[in-house]
This record gives structure tokens, sequence and C-alpha cells, in this order.
């Protein structure tokens, strides 16, 4: 229905709303599929910060879409013809919800039934994404340090640009101001204890990393920029975020360099299981150091330009 | 585990690795030192990993010491060291020549931004060469695409951004579309791990679920590839990116892209599925021979030569997709050389180009009139790479076309040949209207004219060297894409 | 055959994705096109995580006396791919900002209209060494 709504409404910020809530409704839907790490993570990331991203740039630029000229008859049979081809393989697969798929047979069990004897991680999504597959979240994180290159690459941050208009209005408000103040903290700490409590439950480098980076958006939001790039320097957002990628590639030179496999931390100390939750904690600091400057440092650049008319 | 043993991941993360010390670092000069330095690390990490694979066969690298199908798997075999050395040569030879021609074109505190993204591209498409696992394949075909779409939108003209947009919509469906057939694959076997699907795809292998996968990733590819008719995103972003961008990606980011798709069709599923319960063949030669004449005929018509060259590599892919479609080791030993090739004569004429850009700022084809005797050792190198192009002996060109229309005949399939050759005519005309406005064309006498600079003609000539050398000194180049060519096709892998 | 409530998931699914597809390549604003792609993604990732649940199954956290948990490698992989998908609209989102400064457009039909002006420019003019430096 939201999806609908999406195609039919010309007013692009009720679009992205839209698109927030669609978001939300995905991560719930996660829950109930019993995948709590993604939906945490879609929650954050989805819901929040694209959100925020999309609604900075909707203000450098325009409000409403203007009406479509061409016909769309070429794009609906494309979709269709790709529609068409994803029910028919839809048909041959497995139930929904049934053990006995093929998916369920391979590879998973290992995970399922060796994690805890092998990384020692209650939480089997953590130990897959840091340990077993870490090297995607490497990836991953490298991924994410590419857009901040890229957005620094198109946009830049430019210095000491002045409070914005539409947010003038804010700084009247005390009882916001208040509340932003009192929230602040309480988000970093949040973020600290998803980012330290990824091993047993769900959370991680990377929602942390989203966290604390919401929590100076907030400020930024309630104080003006000026004071937000007080508190952390935008200059010194691309080299955290460098930084970063460097401690997780690092982690991996070191196992190298003990005479294992890329990425292996159980060469990081004598006891294997040992070694591995040090390399999961470094490596997903790597990741939360990196997640948060990148995301901020996107913000400041996206916010941080003029208007221009 | 020795040194030796890690080289198939140091290859990959020693340019990754030098993206954030370029942020770092923050210096154009250094970010550029350190770039070089690590592209031409892995030039020799490429070739000593061409003579491990020759000697030893295949090599298995288990990322962080975890046996696949758990873990990733990093897999070199003869194909994968052959491409990887052709990305790693042309990535080494590009950056010797980018320090003036970024210096000119990328504004000076962007530069080692610049560089980072550029190692981050270079870093993503070897790892998407060298890894065994198919997620992995993901993640690395969006750092270098995400950092290809920074590098096109940093070429000066405004179509730049409307050209980098439209790359970043259709590579971004390419890429979700790889997704789904990814996810369809892994929904019937339960694995990710290439070798471990091709293993347990047969099984499954008359599924609808698995044929929608195979096709879905078909296209995810074709479209990463600029295969007719998904191509449209090329011609723009390759005309309009910076030279030092337009150089690299040319040479390097189609052939990777056209390396996924050997893998796929002959790696993940084998010949027999892709071929006979799949009516691929004759879809990839369609679209090929379209692909060949219909490109180069708009090549003839382009004012601008960077996109008229850009339309000649939509051609050039026609031709590495035709060999795939004819299904013969033959057929394949041509679309493997033709990788090679390619990379050789395309490397040539964009190196050249961006060396003209830098002189006279432009790529008009108004603008080279009288440029053979302004400029007579870069014009001279486009001309060679020209002839490479259209596929005269003794250049590389002739080579690979020769195998093409031998694979051609070998199954007699007369017409392909004829096509082939029509596209090498379409080349010829649109190569002589170059030659024509350079040699017989009259110098602007308001333009004052150098060549250009030593650290541009020394990659230059490199390549043009190259493109003869490997014309006539066939051995090395045939050799490996023929034993490459019948590893795959042959033993039931 | 084919018990249709087994596989309604995936049915909703495409439904979904096909919208997102629509949205990218029929809509003309560039914004609204990156929400389609975000769309387009997010219905994948449901497809993923369809795949992963096990009926009946608990969350992959292990706890003392559960035995059947939900497969957690679909969960990983789309972790990563929705920091992709994140990564992807960022840029993309830049790209925007970019192309509304020197268009003055976010509308693609006038935007591919300008650049064909451009071209006709590029066509005519004789360029002089002074045109390079802008």
């Amino acid at each position: 229905m939201i999806a609908i709504a999406v195609i039919r409404i010309r007013d692009l910020f009720a679009v992205i709303m839209l698109s927030g809530i669609y978001s939300l409704t995905t991560a719930a839907l996660f829950m109930d599929l019993d995948a709590v790490d993604v939906a945490f993570t879609e929650a954050a990331v989805g819901a929040g910060v694209t959100t925020v991203l999309m609604l900075s740039s909707l203000y450098l630029t325009r409000r409403f879409e203007a009406k479509p000229k061409h016909g769309n008859v070429l794009p609906l049979m494309v979709v269709g013809i790709t529609g068409a081809a994803l029910i028919y393989a839809a048909l041959d697969a497995p139930l929904f919800g049934d053990a006995s798929a093929p998916v369920h047979q391979h590879v998973a069990p290992r995970y399922i039934q060796q994690s805890q004897a092998e990384v020692g991680m209650p939480n089997m999504v953590t130990a897959v994404l840091a340990s077993y597959r870490g090297y995607d979240t490497f990836g991953e994180t490298v991924v994410i340090f590419t857009a901040a290159l890229a957005v620094m690459l198109l946009l830049g941050i430019q210095k000491g640009s002045e409070y914005r208009p539409p947010f003038n209005s804010v700084d009247d408000q005390i009882i916001l101001k208040v509340v932003v103040k009192l929230l602040i903290p309480l988000i970093l700490i949040y973020g600290l204890y998803v980012q330290f409590h990824g091993d047993f439950g769900a959370g991680g480098g990377f929602q942390a990393g989203v966290i604390f980076a919401t929590g100076f958006v907030l400020y930024d939001l309630a104080f003006g920029q000026k004071q937000a790039r007080t508190v952390i320097s935008p200059a010194w957002l691309p080299r955290l975020a460098a930084l970063g990628v460097l401690i997780y590639g690092g982690v991996g030179v070191v196992s190298i360099l003990n005479g294992k496999a890329f990425l292996d931390y159980s060469a990081l100390s004598q006891d294997p299981v040992h070694g591995q939750h040090l390399g999961i904690l470094l490596v997903e600091l790597g990741v939360g150091v990196t997640v948060f400057s990148v995301i901020l440092l996107i913000f400041f650049a996206i916010s941080g330009r003029k208007r221009k008319t | 585990m020795s040194f030796m043993d890690h080289l198939p991941i140091l290859v990959v993360i020693i340019p990754l690795l030098t993206a954030p010390l370029c942020v770092l670092l923050n210096r154009p000069i250094l970010a550029w030192f350190v770039s070089i330095l690590s592209a031409l690390i892995s030039f020799f990490i490429a070739i000593q990993l061409v003579f491990q694979v020759n000697e030893l066969g295949t090599i298995s690298y288990w990322l962080g010491g975890w046996e696949p199908p758990w873990g990733i798997e990093y897999r070199i075999d003869l194909l994968a060291a052959y491409v990887l050395l052709i990305v790693t040569a042309i990535a080494s030879l590009v950056m010797l020549f980018a320090k003036k021609s970024v210096e000119k074109e990328i504004p000076e505190n962007r530069i080692a931004y610049f560089y980072a993204a550029f190692m981050l591209a270079f870093a993503g498409l070897l790892g998407i060469v060298a890894t065994g696992d198919a997620f992995n394949v993901f993640v690395f075909l969006e750092i270098s695409s995400l950092s290809s779409y920074a590098l096109i939108s940093m070429g000066k003209d405004r179509r730049a951004l409307n050209a980098s947009f439209t790359y970043l919509i259709m590579g971004t469906i390419g890429a979700t579309f790889i997704l789904i057939g990814i996810g369809s694959l892994y929904m019937m076997t339960g694995t990710l791990n290439m070798a471990d699907l091709a293993a347990r795809l047969p099984e499954v292998a008359d599924t609808r679920t698995v044929r929608a996968g195979f096709a879905f990733l078909t296209v995810g590819v074709g479209l990463k590839l600029a295969l007719f008719p998904l191509h449209l995103w090329l011609p723009n972003a390759y005309a309009y990116a910076p030279s030092v961008v337009t150089a690299f990606l040319a040479a390097t980011a189609t052939k990777v892209a056209v390396y996924l798709l050997i893998r796929i069709i002959l790696g993940v599923f084998t010949l027999d599925f892709s071929l006979q319960l799949m009516p691929l063949d004759t879809l990839l030669v369609t679209l090929g021979l379209i692909g060949i004449i219909s490109a180069s005929l708009v090549a003839v018509y382009q004012g601008d030569i960077k996109r008229m060259f850009a339309y000649s590599s939509v051609a050039q892919i026609g031709y590495m997709v035709l060999g795939i479609g004819l299904a013969t080791t033959t057929g394949l030993t041509a679309s493997i050389l033709h990788l090679f090739n390619h990379a050789l004569m395309k490397g040539a004429l964009f190196i050249a180009l961006g060396a003209i850009a830098f002189r006279i700022g432009s790529t008009s084809i108004k603008d080279f009139s009288g440029l053979g005797k302004r400029m007579p050792w870069t014009m001279a190198a486009i001309v060679a790479g020209g002839l490479s192009l259209i596929g005269i002996p003794p250049t590389v060109g002739f080579i690979s076309k020769w195998y093409l229309v031998l694979a051609a005949l070998e199954l007699e399939l007369w017409p392909i040949a004829l096509l082939i050759l029509v596209g090498s005519i379409l080349a010829v005309i649109y190569i002589w209207r170059l030659v024509e406005a350079a040699y017989f064309g009259k110098p602007n006498p308001y333009q004052y004219v150098q060549e250009a600079p030593l650290s541009m003609l020394l990659p230059l000539w490199i390549l043009v060297i190259a493109n003869f050398y490997f014309g006539i000194q066939t051995d090395f180049s045939i050799g490996l894409a023929s034993s490459a060519a019948s590893e795959l096709s042959g033993v039931g892998r | 055959m084919i018990e249709l409530p087994g596989i309604y998931n995936y049915l909703v699914v495409v439904f979904l994705m096909m919208a997102g597809f629509y949205v990218v390549i029929a809509q003309g604003n560039l914004i609204k096109k990156l929400v389609g792609l975000s769309l387009f993604q997010t219905s994948v990732f449901i497809f993923y995580i369809s795949m992963g649940k096990i009926s009946g199954g608990e969350a992959p956290i292990f706890v003392e006396g559960a035995s059947l948990y939900s497969n957690p490698l679909p969960h990983v992989l789309i972790l990563t791919a929705i920091v992709v998908g994140v990564a992807t609209t960022a840029v993309g989102l830049a790209i925007v900002v970019r192309i509304h400064e020197a268009y003055g457009s976010v509308e693609e039909d006038e935007i591919n209209a300008k650049d064909l002006v451009d071209d006709a420019i590029t066509e005519e003019a004789p360029s002089v060494n002074s045109r390079e430096s802008q």
C-alpha cells in the first residue's frame, strides 16, 4: 500500500516520509521473521539515516515533482517481464518457514551448532558476520568509506556555514533544547552499550555507529551547525573514517604477520576462542568508528551546502 | 603459512588499504606516490601469481582461516590470474600517466580523495576477480561501482554528473538483479561458494527458481558489462569522466564484467546448463552481433572522439560476448584473448586522448585538425591503437579477430564471420575520420600546442609497443588464453 | 501441487519489488528514482530474510533450552546489503544535489534536454585554449 502511494504522490516530502514508514514496517516484519539484528539496522538506517539524508537533499533541491510527460508503457512492460520472471521463480521455491529447505541444510547448521564452541559468541549473527564471513564485513566497511569519499569528492564540506533558515525557529524553543540536551547523553550511552553488547544480543559496531551519529545529528538540528562543528571538527571526520578501515584491515594484517590467514582472529591470542573474541571486539570497533564518522560526514556535507535557486 | 601463500589476498588488500592511507596523508603528491607504489606492488604480485598458478594449479585461500563453504574463499585459477595481471598492469601504467593529468583536471584539494577513490575502484575490481564466493562478488562489485560513480562525476563538464547518475541507477539495478540471482541460487542450494554451487546445482538445475536466478544474474552482469541493449549508460560515462578514469575503466571495468560473465556461465553453471536449458548461446551471439554493428555505426557519427571510442568499446564488448556465445574452446579463447588485447588498445587510445585533452582541453574532432604535426608522438600512438582496433596485422587486434573468425568458421557460421569483417570495416571508417583530420586538416592558427609531456608518452608508448609485441610474439597471451579456456570448458567445472 | 500460502510471502515480495523497480525506471524525478531504488532493495531484503525463517524457530541468539533457530546467514548477508544500500543512496543524493546546482532541475527530461543543447554547442564551437579553464 505504501509502495503504491510512493508511485502516485508527487509531493516529494510525503514520498520520503512514506518511504521512511515503509522501512519501519519492514523492520517490524524482520522482527517477526526472527531477524532482530537486521530489524535493528533497517530501523536505524532505512527509517532514520536515509530519511534524514533525503530530506536534507530535498531542501537543497525542489519539493514538488513535475508532471511526467512521456508514456509509461515501456517501463510497465519491463517491470511486467521482471515480475513474471520472479513469480516464475517463486513457484518452485521451497515453502516459507519449511525447516527442510536446502537453505537450512548445507552451510547454516554449522553456524548454529558450532559457533558457540568455535567463536564463543551467543549471537550467531555476530559470529558469522565478524568471523566466518568477516571479510564481507570488511568489504562493507570499505563500501561505507567509499560513500564518504564519494560525497567528499562531490560536495566537500563547506566551512563555517551559518544557521540554516528553516531551523532558526528552533532557536527559540527552549523546551526542545532541554529535551535534546537530556536525550543526547542517553543516546550516546546507548550507542556504547550497543557497541559492546553485540556479542550477546542484537547490535554491534554498525548499529552503534549509527546511533552515535544520530546523537550528533540531533545536536546539530537543535543547536545549529556552528556549535555541532565545534564539538567535532568536520576536517577530522574523513581521517576518522579512514582510521576505522585501517583498524579493521590492521587486524587482518596482524593475523598475516602471525602466520595465519587474513582476518584469522585465532592468531591474536594463545587461546583461539579468546583470540576470536578479541578480534571481533577490535573489528567491531573499526566498523563503529567508520560508520559513525561517515554518517556524520555525509550529513554535514549535504546539510551544510548552501541552497541555490 | 609463508609469505608467498598470502599473495592472493595481498594483491587485493594492498590497494584497498592504500585508500584510507591516501586520506590520512591528504597531500596530492604523497597520495599519488603511495598509489602508484601499491599499483606496482600488486602488479608484481599478479605476475608472481600467474607463475604460481601455472606451476601448482588453482590456489585456494581461506579468509579468516575458515574452510569454504563456511568461510569466504579466494580462488585464483589461470583465468583469474590472467585478468588480475591485465588489471594491475593497466592500473600501474595509468597511475604513471595520472600525475599530470589529474593535476590539471581535478581541483587540488580533492586530489588525495580522488586517488583514494581510484584505489578503491581498482581494489574492488581485483576483489571481484579473486573471490570464489558469490556474495563477496556483490560486495566488491559495489566497492568498485560506488567509487566509479564518484570518479566519473569528477569530470569538468556538467554532463558528467548526469552520466554518473544514470550509471548509478543502472548499476544499482544491475547489482540488485545480481543480488536476486544469488538469493535464488542460495535458496535452492544453501551455499554461496561458487565451487560448491557448481557441485550442488546440477541436482536442482531443473527448477524454475534456478533458471530464473540464472536469468537475473546474466541480466545483472549484462548491465554492468554494457552488453547491447543495456549499454546506454556507458558512452556518456566514458565521454565525460576525467581522462584518467576513462583510461582505467575502459581498459579494465568491462573486462572484469566479461570475466564475471564467463565465471557465471561456465564456472558456476555448467556449459550444458547454460546452453541447453537456457537459449543463452543464440542470445549472446545475436546481441553480440547487433552490438558490434550498431555501436560501430553510431561511433562513425560522433563528433567527440572520446565518445566515439566509448561506442567502439560497446562494439568490442560485442566481440567478446560473441566469442563466449559460440561456446567452443576456440571461441572462448578468442574472447579471453580479446579481453587482454582490448585492454591494451583501449588503454593506449584513452591515454592518448587524455594527453590531447591535457594539451588542448578538448577531444572534439574539430580540434584534431593538424594535430599530426603538433603532437606527432601522441597522434602516431592513436593511429597505432586504431590499427589494432581495426585488426590489421601485426597488431594484437588482428590476433583476436583471427581467432574469432576461426571459431565462427569451425562451426561453419559464415554470416557471423562476415559480420565480424563488416565491424572491422566500420572501424576503418571511424579511425580514418580521425586520421584525416589530424594529418590532412589545417592546424588552428590561434592555438599553440606542444607535444605531451614524457610522463604521459611513456605509459602510452609502453602500451603501443605491447600492442605490437603481443601481436608478433603470441606465445604468452595465446598460450595463457587457450589453457584458461580449456580449463574452463574442458574439465567438468 | 503448489501450496499458495507457502509461497505467499514471496509473491508479496515480488509485488513490492516491482513497485520499487517501476518507480526507478518510469519516474522522471531523480530523488524519486532514489526512493524507488531503496524500495526495490528493501524488498529484496525481505526476500532474503523470508527464506531464512523456520516456522517455530527462535532468533539466532543462543539461549539455553532452545534448539530450533532461524538461519543466521541471510541475516548477515542482508546486514551487509542494507549498508551497501544506504551508501548508494548517499552517493546518489550527493550527485542529485550537484545536478541541481549545475542544471537547476532534478527532472530527467529537462536535464536530458539541456544535455542535448550542450552537445550541440560542443559540436559547433571551435575551441580556443582559453575555454579549458573554467
